[in-house]
């Protein structure tokens, strides 16, 4: 037999990849607690959800913070907290992954200045940050700083970890969001790859005359995050052509020629753009299939792996929901034979096939983005594109043509049982967090050396305007700033106001117009009729605003609400992100629009939406408010309660079914006032006060 | 119930900023009752009842998409705000595709300011089936806005032809070019030199493109025999050429002989709603478009673009009654 050639069984198991949960909420205190009981249970790596204060750069008790301190993540202002977080937890031994971006320089020289407190040198520090910034123009929206200069803190942030913090991952390019915002296999591949070449180009130029002595050590700590989605087979093809593309660009654009620099490393979480609201219990099998997706093939297996929750669409997480998504993992890892076996697919001709048609597909786009002058300029192009095709997808569900089990087809369904106590099966994070971390931070500012902190920022300052090739390094500046004791928020302040602040293009208005081809265009031109009918009445076309309140940059769905509502025929002011309440109040005043869209993704909806609703009452405008979101039902009554008209939440997918329902509320509000447009309200359209314990909230 | 136009007028005749929106919701109405008001609105501001054209300097900013528009007006309206504390309406005309009926308007997002500015109005509109790059209403919701705003800006995205419309409704116009993009070659081939009173070469900071850009249209403003201005600026912190830019828009201002433009541009504007309401063949009947602007000649220097509308609309009725007697 041909065993010696190509043996049918490793000589022995492989080693298990290493198992994390994405996890952090309320305080470093309680997110302490969280990361020790998980490590008991058998995860091997952490992975630190930052709250959006934390990853935008701002503290505590800014504006923009309110209702989101503790809410996706862990808030950490300063290195006390840091140390919070990682009391008892040996900083030498661990594997941290830290979901960090705009901020990662940051998040980084506190742990570095926590880890030197617990005795352990930087040189011992194994993990990663995220940061990958032009995933967030394109996808996340957690982005503080313009383009140049954020890649120009990553530039730095890589050049001094490959110095001075040698295991450390730096940067960990992100195709996961590309596909959560909507992109196919073969643009997951081609933007995740040109984004990688864009940082490796500016690292490159960085490092100045040492690159050709260092361009293989850095290569080699680029790794990268994933995702898989439930068409396993083809999203394991996926990873097999990226890995060549790696290889290739390595060898050819970089001169690597050491194959274990060479090696495409990935962690991953698998998809949470497919979990469903409806029947929430089929994500389980879900996320089984996808974790398949990066486990079954050696060759292209993933390094780390954290796995979403089956309710990730109802709200947050509880920690029992996170164990069971780490038991699926162990089932897979020990249970199971898939490691006892070389790569399984070496030699399949469909396999290779695959890997073919992706591998061109990836190409040809890689070529556009280079033609756009690489990802950083092509960042519109790709958004745009991005776009598009989540618009593709959603259609494809509303038709029919892609199968959801549980949401388009097959719906019946008995209650279940898992969402039935009362908090409807998921976290609700304790509202006295949000005071009690502005009370902590106002008073870690009190006590600490002033003088030294302004001096840190001060220098800080000085090195951001620094040019040329003799610049000094940001990191080092921020290390001494993060010892000194400065806040999240002086931080990036201070780099604000060097850099200037930053919104990145939406992608809604590049977006093309409706398909010809689109598999419902009776349902569009009833809806466009109806749109016609309606502006005749009201004397102007309807306008719509369209725009995320907080600092949660998910807007995939407020950009698909905006561009299905200019197909329908409205006019749409899109204003995007991280949007204050009064900013939304004065926009619909002066836009005189005629409806109000918000979207909200991160939980914060208890505190924002109403204190929207009194913005708008108290700049007298009293067109209707429509909300969409992660909103449990309880939520959504409340908010209904507060003067909203509407919400929806992910199982209300069918869009073109929710601006119909949009047009029946501006027919009937028009017939009510004979203008149903932003001007000063008439009695009993306005909005009903906001409950009282939204009210003494937000009265900040 | 339609809103009282009249007192919205006079809202703004008194200088109130926050009477903007709502004359705006009017003013870009199509429902009868709304016109009247609407009409009613512009009497109150019509150069006849004020005594004078309403005091604010109405400029437009024109260019290709991506010339730098927006951020070029980020930076301007930061200045006007900061140095010289003037209020300031910005009117923004999407060119969005009307295919569907529907459109994005973007500029809002684009254009920085700070919401809490009550002294800042932006209004995005559509320009919607009409050529030449207005949208219907803007023309007289920048003649009403700048009764109480110091600067109200139009802009639109100029595609050729289409920024003569832009003229007509301004009092300055500002074509924005970008540099090392054919922008320049483009607009000198697109013969509207005559359109700009001041020419802005955008991202002064890319160096020789913005220098050649510069000295290009310098060069052809100069063989056409005119002294229009051309600036290079930079909207990219540190900003650059800005204050400069601000002081030949009031210099502009200063020189022209603003009744008499905008007594053009209302007799323009008039002509335009005209022919949307009553077709080729109104026009004809009143004996062709000529005839008509020798009419329009002929009315007091002060009246609102509604009272000229009017008596156009007299002319007719008069030219198509059948003989007495």
């Amino acid at each position: 037999m041909s065993e010696a050639v190509h043996p049918t069984r490793l000589p022995e198991r492989e080693k298990p990849w290493m198992m994390r949960t994405y996890a952090g909420h309320s305080t470093a205190k309680a997110s302490n607690e969280l990361y020790r009981r998980n490590l008991a249970k058998g995860q091997t790596g952490l992975s630190i959800a930052f709250d959006l204060p934390t990853q935008t750069g701002h503290d505590p008790d800014e504006e923009l913070a309110r209702g989101e301190v503790g809410k996706v993540g862990v808030p950490i202002a300063h290195v006390g907290e840091m140390e919070a977080l990682m009391e008892g937890i040996p900083l030498g031994e661990m594997n941290t992954s830290m979901t960090i971006n705009a901020t990662a320089a940051w998040l980084l020289a506190l742990y570095i200045v926590a880890a030197e407190r617990q005795g352990v040198p930087q040189e011992r520090l194994t993990g990663t940050t995220q940061n990958d910034i032009i995933k967030e123009f394109l996808a996340r929206g957690t982005y503080a700083f313009p383009p140049e200069p954020s890649m120009r803190l990553i530039a730095d942030m890589v050049a001094y970890t490959v110095g001075n913090v040698p295991k450390w991952n730096p940067i960990n390019i992100c195709s996961y969001h590309l596909q959560e915002a909507g992109a196919t296999p073969v643009q997951e591949i081609a933007y995740s790859l040109s984004n990688a070449i864009a940082v490796l180009d500016a690292v490159r130029e960085r490092l100045g005359g040492q690159a050709d002595e260092l361009m293989g050590k850095v290569f080699g700590r680029i790794s990268f995050f994933v995702n898989a989605g439930v068409r396993f087979v083809e999203e394991h093809a996926k990873l097999r052509a990226a890995s060549i593309l790696w290889e290739e660009i390595g060898r050819e654009r970089y001169g690597v020629s050491d194959p274990r620099q060479l090696r495409f490393r990935y962690g991953v979480q698998v998809n949470s753009l497919g979990l469903t609201e409806a029947q929430p219990e089929n994500n389980v099998q879900r996320i089984v299939l996808e974790a398949l997706a990066v486990t079954l093939g050696r060759n292209a297996r993933a390094r780390a792996i954290q796995l979403p929750a089956w309710n990730e669409a109802l709200g947050l997480p509880r920690p029992w929901d996170q164990q069971w998504s780490l038991r699926i993992q162990q089932v897979l890892a020990f249970e199971t034979d898939i490691l006892e076996y070389p790569d399984i697919f070496e030699g399949s001709k469909v396999m290779d096939g695959l890997v073919a048609e992706l591998l061109a597909g990836a190409r040809a786009e890689m070529a556009v983005v280079a033609e756009h002058g690489g990802a950083v300029a092509a960042v519109p192009y790709m958004k745009a594109a991005l776009v598009d095709s989540h618009r593709e997808r959603i259609r494809r569900i509303e038709a029919g043509e892609q199968v959801v089990v549980g949401q388009n087809r097959f719906t019946e369904s008995e209650p279940s049982p898992l969402t039935a106590d009362a908090e409807g099966g998921i976290l609700v994070v304790d509202p006295a967090v949000e005071a009690q971390e502005i009370e902590a931070v106002r008073r870690w500012r009190a006590e600490r050396d002033q003088a030294a902190v302004d001096a840190a920022l001060a220098d800080l300052s000085r090195v951001a305007t620094e040019d040329g090739a003799e610049r000094g390094n940001l990191m080092e500046a921020s290390i001494v700033a993060a010892r000194a004791g400065a806040t999240t928020g002086e931080w990036a302040g201070a780099l604000r106001a060097v850099f200037g602040s930053y919104r990145a293009p939406t992608g809604v208005g590049e977006a093309s117009a409706p398909a010809g081809t689109a598999s419902e265009p009776e349902r569009l031109a009833a809806l466009r009729d109806r749109v016609s009918a309606l502006g005749e009445q009201l004397g102007r076309r309807p306008k719509i605003l369209v725009g995320k309140p907080g600092l949660d940059g998910h807007s995939n769905g407020a950009e698909q609400i905006a561009v299905r509502a200019r197909d329908a025929g409205m006019d749409v002011v899109y204003e995007g992100i991280r949007l204050t309440p009064s900013q939304i109040a004065a926009s619909a005043l002066q836009e005189g629009v005629h409806v109000i869209g918000l979207s909200i993704l991160s939980g914060s909806h208890r505190e924002l939406i109403p204190a929207v609703m009194e913005a708008l009452r108290e700049a007298g405008v009293s067109a209707p408010v429509i909300v969409g979101g992660i909103i449990p039902e309880q939520d959504a009554a409340a908010l209904r309660q507060a003067g909203v008209a509407a919400v929806y939440t992910p199982k209300d997918f069918d869009i073109s079914k929710i601006m119909s329902e949009i047009i029946d509320l501006l027919g009937t509000s028009a017939n009510a006032d004979g203008n149903g447009a932003a001007s000063p309200s008439a009695p009993g359209t306005a909005a009903r006060p906001a409950p009282p314990s939204a009210a003494s909230k937000s009265a900040k | 119930m339609s809103a009282d136009g009249r007192a919205i007028g006079a809202r703004l005749r008194e200088g109130d900023l926050s009477a903007a929106p709502a004359a705006l919701n009017l003013l870009e109405s199509t429902a009868p009752a709304d016109r009247e008001q609407a009409t009613a609105l512009m009497r109150v501001l019509s150069p006849a009842a004020l005594g004078h054209e309403p005091p604010g300097h109405i400029i437009g900013v024109t260019g290709p998409p991506g010339a730098g528009k927006s951020t070029l007006l980020s930076a301007l309206l930061a200045h006007w705000r900061s140095q010289e504390h003037l209020s300031v309406a910005l009117l923004a005309v999407d060119p969005s595709s009307r295919r569907s009926g529907g459109s994005l308007l973007g500029d809002r997002a684009r254009i920085e300011h700070d919401p809490s500015d009550r002294a800042v109005f932006i209004r995005s509109t559509a320009a919607g089936e009409r050529l030449g790059g207005l949208a219907a209403g803007t023309r007289t919701a920048a003649h009403a806005l700048a009764a109480a705003f110091d600067v109200v800006v139009v802009e639109t995205v100029g595609v050729g032809q289409a920024e003569t419309e832009v003229a007509e409704a301004v009092d300055t116009v500002v074509v924005v070019v970008q540099p090392g993009s054919g922008d320049s070659l483009q607009f000198l081939k697109a013969g509207i030199m005559e359109v700009p009173d001041i020419l802005a070469v955008t991202k002064a900071d890319t160096g020789q493109p913005a220098m050649s850009a510069r000295r290009d249209l310098t060069a052809a403003m100069r063989s056409l025999g005119t002294d229009t201005p051309v600036l290079a600026v930079s909207s990219l912190p540190p900003p650059a050429g800005i204050t400069e830019l601000a002081q030949a828009l009031a210099a502009h201002r200063a020189g022209c002989e603003v009744a008499a433009r905008r007594r053009r541009g209302r007799h323009a504007g008039a002509l335009i709603d005209f022919a949307a309401e009553h077709g080729n063949r109104g026009l004809r009947t009143l004996g062709g478009r000529d005839a008509a602007q020798r009419l329009l000649a002929a009315l007091p220097d002060d009246l609102g673009e509604a009272e000229m509308v009017a008596a156009l609309e007299a002319a007719l009725a008069e030219a198509s009654s059948p003989p007495v007697g």
